[in-house]
């Protein structure tokens, strides 16, 4: 019995050896780490999206990434199967967090590749109540990060926008676990404190060692709609080509999208 | 009457069957990797005055679009086409797949494949499309629908098919595409049977429909067209050059007194990248009217020079706008006068040396993207005229959308390239089901 107790005070004291030396981890490091963790998995990755909007409507999508190596800028090809204002229309993103992304949108009644203006990324993606930035990540270093609170499972880290006139809030927080740094939800406060916006991350796997949300929820708090996205198939380390994230395949869907 | 009455209820049945589709027998076609989809769609439009030469009514049709991909291994294939009921048409029974005359438009056949790594191939029917502008084209040869956009179809009409081969080179230092069409593809140019227009003379339409010659022999009336690009850091460089004819008639037989399309090289670049908040093409050509070098044949268009300056900003959230400038410069312009002088036509009703316009469009999106507000202008000062095109969008589920919009033209003269369709300006509805 005695040797039960000693094991489990051990396991105790392992245990708090191990938090006691997470949290010794910076807020940066924290927020650096679940940004790897939902964005860059893996040198690239494949997921079928199936987005689910509250009044009904849904968008059905494939989604490619591939990293630039040695940096945070990536690449992004979505090819999008319904419905059918959208459908074989595929969208490019070659994303740089330190500039402006480049974008581009094909056409295919006309065939045309269309160069979208930088824009607003807080705007809706696809009509969703996803925008473009919470799909293709936000970059670090335009919000100030505080750790706001530690619970036994999840750092609770605050971010307030380094420019608050560029977006809609004014603060978020983010609740992040502490054994995978997987972000599971967030909450964006309008510029009067209230609650208007929140993401949530669920059913959380581990596919090829990468912990990763099957399910996302935004909703809309402010305005009582909702999308859940549904991600399957998904793939890390396809071993995607360069090559697919250029003008040519804008125009040809690849095959790893009609597949 | 009857024929067509029936090729729309058996088209709407189809339809029907397709639309509560998640049948067996689509997942059996979706298993084998093909994909089956469409729409069907109603447009009505009417003129906003009366034009002396045509209906009063623009539009009036039922069009049912059938739209199907196979995805094999070794290639895609497609075939797109509409079944229409265009109660408007001159003629419905007889099809001709060039113009879109009749009840069928094939508005794609064909297969593409990649032979090699660095290489893809598509042969048939396809709509192609290139260049930086917006609602302009420079270096983009490919047969337009000016007709179809005028009137107020969807935007896709504005494409009208190429039969064509397209190859693709990718090698690793430049883009190449090389598209051969065997036999000129004409524009869907306007001819007075749904658009009245100034024949040089005065204003003509359904009483004097417009009657060319069109180069029609295979191999030998061809077309090739040529673009190199590539993308450095952000910027989309393109070299461009055709070699074929004027796409819309740009000339008349003496003899004949026909409108001819004479032939036509065209050299060009462009360049696309963003600039500040937003993005800015530039584009050029030189369009070589190979029959009329020296500028001094009356009967055919001169050679021109082609400049577009563009740029697009999100001014708003959801809010866009695109700002364009756009110069046709004729070359040789005082030999042109003089030969129209010499054979003693009038010079009070011919174009300017230098024809300058700008285009305004405005696309603000609301609703969660589900209603969207655009309008184009198209203003030149120089030939005192102007286009507008206003379109409100309306996505009233993924499968029902409704369309108002409108093609306002005005100008001070009958002569000018906006002017002369003034009377046919025209507002529109239409509701689409896709499937």
């Amino acid at each position: 019995m005695r040797r039960i107790i000693v094991a489990m005070m051990m396991a105790a004291i392992v245990g708090m050896t191990a938090s006691v030396h997470a949290a010794e981890l910076t807020v940066d490091e924290i927020v650096a780490k679940a940004n790897d963790v939902s964005y860059y998995a893996g040198d690239d990755g494949r997921a079928e999206v199936s987005m689910k909007l509250s009044d009904g409507r849904s968008r059905d999508f494939v989604i490619l990434r591939k990293d630039v190596p040695g940096g945070l800028d990536q690449m992004f090809y979505v090819y999008f199967k319904d419905p059918s204002d959208v459908r074989k229309m595929s969208f490019l993103v070659h994303k740089r967090p330190a500039e402006s992304d480049d974008r581009w949108l094909f056409l295919p009644a006309l065939n045309l590749v269309k160069r979208i203006a930088p824009g607003d990324k807080r705007t809706s993606f696809v009509g969703s109540d996803f925008l473009y930035e919470d799909v293709s990540g936000r970059g670090l270093q335009e919000d100030k990060h505080e750790l706001f609170e530690t619970t036994d499972s999840q750092y609770i880290v605050k971010n307030v926008p380094k420019t608050p006139s560029s977006v809609e809030f004014s603060s978020y927080k983010v609740w992040i676990d502490k054994d995978t740094f997987m972000p599971r939800k967030a909450e964006y406060f309008d510029k009067n404190q209230k609650l208007y916006r929140r993401i949530l991350s669920n059913k959380i796997k581990v596919i090829q060692n990468y912990p990763t949300a099957l399910e996302q929820v935004v909703e809309d708090v402010a305005r009582g709609t909702s999308t859940t996205s549904n991600f399957s198939k998904v793939e890390y380390d396809v071993g995607l080509n360069d090559r697919i994230f250029t003008e040519r395949f804008l125009r040809r869907p690849p095959r790893e999208v009609t597949q | 009457m009857k024929k067509y009455v029936i090729h729309m209820c058996v088209s709407i049945l189809l339809l029907a069957g397709f639309s509560y589709g998640e049948s067996e027998w689509m997942d059996t076609l979706s298993d084998a990797g093909v994909e089956l989809h469409g729409f069907l769609d109603y447009s009505y439009g009417t003129r906003t005055q009366t034009d002396p030469y045509e209906d009063d009514r623009s539009l009036n049709e039922l069009r049912l679009q059938l739209d199907s991909v196979w995805y094999h291994d070794l290639f895609t294939a497609q075939i797109k086409a509409d079944l229409i009921y265009d109660e408007l048409a001159a003629n419905r029974d007889d099809i001709d797949l060039e113009t879109g005359q009749g009840f069928l438009d094939l508005r794609q056949a064909n297969v593409m494949f990649s032979p090699l790594l660095w290489m893809d191939v598509k042969i048939g029917r396809q709509t192609l499309t290139w260049g930086t502008g917006d609602l302009v084209f420079i270096n983009d040869m490919f047969p337009k629908d000016w007709r179809s956009f005028f009137l107020g179809r969807d935007t896709e009409y504005l494409k009208a098919p190429s039969d064509a081969l397209y190859v693709s080179l990718f090698p690793s230092f430049v883009n190449i595409d090389i598209v051969y069409t065997p036999r000129f593809d004409a524009d869907r140019y306007i001819n007075g049977e749904r658009i009245s227009y100034w024949n040089g003379v005065e204003m003509v339409g359904q009483n004097s429909i417009l009657d060319t010659e069109l180069p029609d022999e295979w191999f030998n009336d061809d077309e090739i067209a040529v673009r190199l690009y590539r993308n450095f850091t952000g910027y989309e460089l393109a070299v461009y050059g055709y070699n074929g004819f004027w796409k819309s008639p740009a000339g008349m037989d003496p003899t004949t007194g026909k409108w001819i399309f004479p032939k036509l090289s065209v050299y060009g670049a462009s360049a696309r990248g963003p600039l500040g908040n937003g993005i800015v093409n530039l584009e050029a050509g030189y369009y070589d009217s190979v029959d009329d070098r020296r500028g001094d044949d009356p009967f055919i268009n001169n050679s021109e020079i082609r400049f577009l300056v563009g740029y697009e900003q999100e001014a708003a959230k959801n809010f866009t706008v695109g700002v364009q400038y756009y110069l046709e410069s004729m070359m040789d312009y005082g030999s042109f006068v003089r030969s129209i002088e010499a054979v003693g036509m009038s010079t009070d009703t011919i174009r300017d040396q230098n024809r300058h316009t700008f285009t305004l469009r405005m696309t603000w999106m609301l609703m969660n993207q589900n209603l969207i507000l655009s309008c184009f202008t198209r203003y030149s000062p120089s030939d005192s005229d102007a286009y507008i095109k206003p379109v409100v969008t309306y996505k009233i589920s993924d499968h029902w959308k409704a369309t108002v919009g409108g093609n306002i033209f005005c100008g001070n003269d009958n002569y000018t390239f906006l002017g002369q369709f003034e009377d046919n300006s025209n507002v529109y509805v239409s509701l689409r089901l896709s499937y």
